[in-house]
């Protein structure tokens, strides 16, 4: 329908003239691969013609952006009304630290907050507890009660910036110091925004920071999700993630397909368990994507997972309202793609990824430092990494048009391509009983796992390269400047956890504590609870403790 | 011998290296074990086997914990299959009971099969008596779970576990294929899945259908939910500890713990046997050449196995 | 007749679970005719050592990516040897700046592989190093 008869008549003879043209030259230049596929392994011909998309109809499948099924785009102007938001994820050491590198990077022209939490903190664990050893404030910022989490605000205009924070199993204690900030800072919660990733099911999938069992954990995402849409109407309460499936070796159809599913299983879970219209609480999912290294393919990927949510939601779950069809992204370069030697190149792989975000049109982006996959960036690693995004935007032109690529032969064949693989691994999990059992079953862990391995080989064998790594590599040390994080961050940090300790009032910590137990056994909304008792200074591991009792403990099954 | 009052000690080194040295088939190892063997005997073991997936690792994870409440110490032995194509393993069971490493009354070692078949391995017999030894209260073994084959559980455990999960489909087919005569008990896992019932109620009717002396132990049934249910998943592994603990006690009263105890000294007599006698005899054979030669004459019809063995047997047996 | 097996112990160590690595090498290190144990995430040192000693295995090889690698590799370095195993070898990797390496070092490890070490080149290392017990 999208290409008249005569087109693809003319095509098929010209295509057929031309493939007898490479037979001849092969035979004396042969290709320098006997097969040519994208990093995630991904079969790629040699020419895409009208041929290749020749089923595809331009109204239902392609169409124009800020129409279902919003192929090309939610925006109806694209990035010409606004730019994606440079989103740098930071945080280190003490909250003052990362409160310093926040107040340099919005100077820098950053338009948005992203909080990196240490190991502790993303684990349910106070400073002080002997599984911190070792790891406060190095991953990230620790915070442990509200007053780490002021010091981390400090003169942010929490009115003005919204703010995203990387944090699951304690997500809903980290959103209730945010709450709790903003009532002491005067701003209704109806004012503020920002997103928490809050997705557990990519834990149990791939990244492994997990507290309780998966039930309990998406009981927990429910709630902050009716909260959300109750009283926080303008904050994201889930970002439903693949970043981190791709980077545990998924490749990018598995990234796609389970990232999709999770969403899913999500909203199925919400709309049973809270009784919410579809219609109310879709519009504030979002989503994060990983762009790797393979151009064409992560392009494909985010066209592809835009128009597969909004059949999704059309169609199955009947939501009627445009915006609930809608899939919102932020993205972020892949760190997995980046190599410790000669680490100045991992600013090239950065730049080709960001335009690949751009091109695939992500609402929002952070870049990589050049130094990540040695620590954690350096003022000047941050910098050159925002100022990519910056030169995208403002040099390149790139983003003076919507969706640049759309009807590229080889991007729309790729495109359905990506998307057709995606929905064969999305039924095959509905029909394991959704992705609570395919976890239990360890399907998606195993499917990363394969992956992994294979790419390993394929970089072990030559057939993929990585510059520096194993082709053009040297003996030559390109020493870079690191960061270090004292070991005393940690010393001092416990020293405030103690002193809060002494001067809360313990009683009402008690009652708070045993307010919490009661709505998680009742299977109650913990929100308004945790507001409550991180006002009175009850630390982050209390809270955990209670759910971990109450919930019981999620231990890694080890798959492989 | 130092390493064997060691073991006698319950020293935790000198326990894996022995054991290691069983595996390896390092003849100094046979020395120890000799010396060890008077320490045997008094523990109670305790079998656990059921298909790849069906949650064995993680019923011996919550064992340990139930039998570490009671304040006994145990042993854990849990097979894994070795590779064939590179003779390598990934030993998986442990991760599930990582939790109790530090526990000072929990020694769990990971055994590759190390091309034996039957579920187990060869060194288990003798990692067995290690544990004894150290005088672990309880020994429990987890089989690999790979075929349906795998009986030889039978000949080391006194009570042995069969675990089942609904929805695997070949679960008939197993039971069929003489899993279901090893059974002591029975528990039907993942209960919580759909065809759990169905799964109770065509086990119930196949233990019906059994011939059964008056006064002879029926397998109970247990069915232990979802993990992540902590009470009720708790309850049930508690109803499991008790269901072992009456079939210990109905071995015991029946006097079949006794004729369990014989079967294992016979076929412990038998494995020795065949190293002693059979394995040093083909060695002798391959060594010499003899070996092939024979097998060439037998190839050729030139001569038929019995008479070979026999006339073998004359030269080697005096 | 004697068959002594490489043994090695793949641990995770501390919070980070990013666990690509372990398992991409447990595998790898099944492939090359070791036996494997593997931890899983979310070790402490303790539970490292102490298992090591249980499964008795030549080499134990600690995966870290959260920067806890100062405090916890030298950890089970030091439990490994107030418990009379110092003889098996510890060796680590993850996002490790060579800055550390030294102090690494000096605390007993005796290697460090960092990303984009092959997976050969890692074998290879144990194949040479770890020669099975007499």
């Amino acid at each position: 329908m999208y290409f008249s008869k005569e087109t693809k008549d003319v095509s098929l003879r010209l295509t057929k003239k031309w493939e007898d043209e490479v037979q001849k030259t092969i035979k004396d230049n042969p290709d320098q691969k006997a097969r040519f596929s994208t990093v995630s392994d991904l079969e790629i011909n040699r020419l895409y013609t009208p041929n290749d998309i020749k089923d595809n109809n331009f109204a239902e499948d392609i169409s124009v952006p800020g129409e279902y099924p919003y192929l090309r785009g939610n925006q109806v102007t694209g990035y010409r009304g606004r730019y994606w938001t440079f989103r740098m994820f930071s945080g280190m050491g003490s909250a003052q630290d990362t409160n310093q590198r926040w107040h340099l990077l919005l100077k820098q022209g950053q338009t948005g907050l992203s909080t990196a939490f240490d190991y502790p903190t993303l684990m349910g664990y106070d400073s002080d507890s002997p599984k911190a050893l070792g790891e406060v404030g190095k991953c990230g910022v620790a915070i442990d009660t509200l007053e780490d989490f002021l010091a981390l605000m400090d003169g942010i205009p929490i009115d003005k910036v919204t703010t995203s924070m990387t944090i699951n199993p304690p997500a809903t204690i980290l959103w209730a110091m945010y709450c709790a900030a903003a009532e002491i800072k005067g701003v209704p919660l109806n004012k503020i925004g920002g997103t928490i990733q809050n997705d557990m099911l990519k834990e149990f999938i791939a990244q492994k920071t997990f507290m309780c069992p998966p039930e309990a954990s998406v009981k927990l995402i429910s709630d902050t999700i009716e909260f959300g849409t109750k009283y926080v109407p303008r904050w994201n309460t889930i970002s439903i993630s693949g970043y981190h499936i791709r980077e545990a070796g998924s490749t990018a159809v598995q990234e796609l397909a389970f990232t999709i599913r999770d969403g899913i299983e999500y909203v199925d879970d919400v709309v049973r368990r809270k009784g919410l219209n579809v219609d109310d609480i879709a519009p504030r999912l979002s989503f994060f994507f990983n762009s790797h290294i393979d151009f064409f393919e992560e392009i494909c990927k985010m066209r592809a997972a835009r128009r597969m949510w909004a059949k999704i939601m059309k169609e199955r779950f009947g939501a009627k309202n445009p915006r609930s069809w809608w899939l919102r992204f932020h993205t972020q370069t892949a760190g997995c793609s980046l190599t410790a030697p000669q680490p100045y190149n991992n600013v090239v792989r950065t730049t080709i990824e960001a335009l690949a975000a751009v091109l695939g049109g992500t609402q929002s982006l952070h870049t990589n430092s050049l130094d990540e996959v040695l620590c954690l960036p350096s003022e000047h690693a941050v910098e050159i990494a925002l100022r990519t995004q910056q030169i995208l935007a403002e040099e390149t032109g790139v983003a003076n048009t919507i969706d640049p690529l759309g009807g590229s032969y080889f991007i729309e064949s790729l495109t359905n391509k990506m998307e057709e693989e995606a929905w064969e691994y999305i039924h095959k999990i509905d029909e394991m009983g959704g992705m609570i059992a395919a976890i239990e079953k360890g399907f998606p862990q195993m499917e990363i796992a394969e992956s992994a391995y294979r790419f390993q080989r394929q970089l072990d064998a030559g057939e993929k390269i990585m510059v520096g790594v194993n082709k053009y590599a040297t003996d030559a040390k390109h020493t870079i400047p690191l960061v270090d994080i004292d070991e005393k961050v940690g010393e001092e940090q416990i020293k405030r956890l103690k002193d809060v300790h002494r001067r809360r009032d313990n009683r009402a910590a008690a009652q708070n504590l045993h307010d919490i137990k009661n709505a998680c056994k009742k299977g109650e909304n913990v929100m308004p609870h945790c507001i409550a008792a991180v006002k009175n200074l009850v630390t982050l591991q209390e809270i955990c403790d209670v759910y971990r009792e109450v919930y019981g403990e999620y231990r890694d099954p080890g798959l492989y | 011998m130092e390493t064997v009052k060691k073991v006698c000690q319950g020293d935790i080194r000198a326990a894996s290296r022995l054991i290691r040295d069983i595996e390896d088939k390092i003849s100094s190892a046979h020395a120890k074990i000799k010396k060890l063997f008077a320490h045997t005997g008094k523990s109670y073991i305790i079998g656990i086997t059921g298909a790849p997936g069906a949650g064995k690792s993680t019923l011996t994870d919550a064992l340990i914990a139930e039998v570490r409440k009671k304040n006994k110490t145990i042993g854990v032995l849990a097979v894994d299959p070795t590779s064939p194509f590179s003779g390598g393993a990934i030993l998986g069971d442990r991760i599930r009971m990582q939790r109790h490493a530090e526990d000072e009354g929990v020694f769990i070692r990971s055994l590759a099969t190390r091309g034996a078949l039957g579920g187990l391995s060869q060194a288990v017999g003798e990692a067995i008596h290690v544990l004894e030894a150290m005088g672990k209260d309880i020994i429990l073994i987890e089989t690999v779970g790979i075929g349906q084959q795998e009986i030889d559980i039978i000949n080391h455990a006194h009570s042995v576990i069969v675990v089942l999960v609904p929805g695997m489909g070949d679960e008939v087919q197993t039971m069929k294929a003489g899993i279901m005569e090893i059974a002591d008990v029975f528990v039907i896992n993942k209960a919580d899945r759909s065809g759990a019932k169905q799964l109770h109620t065509e086990l119930t009717s196949m233990l019906n259908c059994a011939p059964a002396a008056p006064d002879s132990w029926r397998p109970p049934i247990v069915m232990v939910g979802n993990v992540y249910k902590p009470p009720a998943f708790a309850e049930k592994i508690a109803e499991l500890e008790q269901k072992i603990e009456e079939h210990h006690a109905y071995l015991q009263t029946s006097g079949k713990l006794v004729e369990r105890i014989y079967r294992k000294a016979m076929v412990e007599i038998n494995d020795a046997l065949k190293a002693a006698i059979l394995e040093p005899v083909m060695n002798r054979l391959r060594e010499s050449g003899e070996m092939q030669a024979i097998t060439e004459r037998v190839k050729n019809r030139e001569a038929d196995p019995h008479s070979i063995a026999e006339e073998i047997a004359k030269r080697f047996l005096k | 007749m004697p068959e002594r097996k490489i043994r090695v112990m793949v641990a995770k160590p501390g919070l980070d679970g990013h666990d690509r690595g372990a398992r991409v090498l447990a595998r790898c290190f099944r492939d090359a005719g070791f036996e494997v144990i593997y931890t899983g995430c979310h070790q402490t040192a303790e539970q490292i050592a102490a298992a090591a000693i249980q499964e008795d295995v030549d080499l134990v090889g600690l995966s870290c990516l959260s920067g806890a690698h100062r405090a916890l590799f030298p950890r089970v370095v030091e439990l490994l040897r107030e418990k009379d195993a110092a003889d098996i070898t510890v060796i680590g990797g993850g996002i490790i700046p060579e800055q550390d390496f030294p102090a690494l070092y000096d605390a007993g490890i005796k290697a460090i592989f960092t990303p984009g070490a092959s997976l050969d080149s890692i074998v290879e290392w144990i194949k040479t190093n770890i020669k099975p017990r007499a």
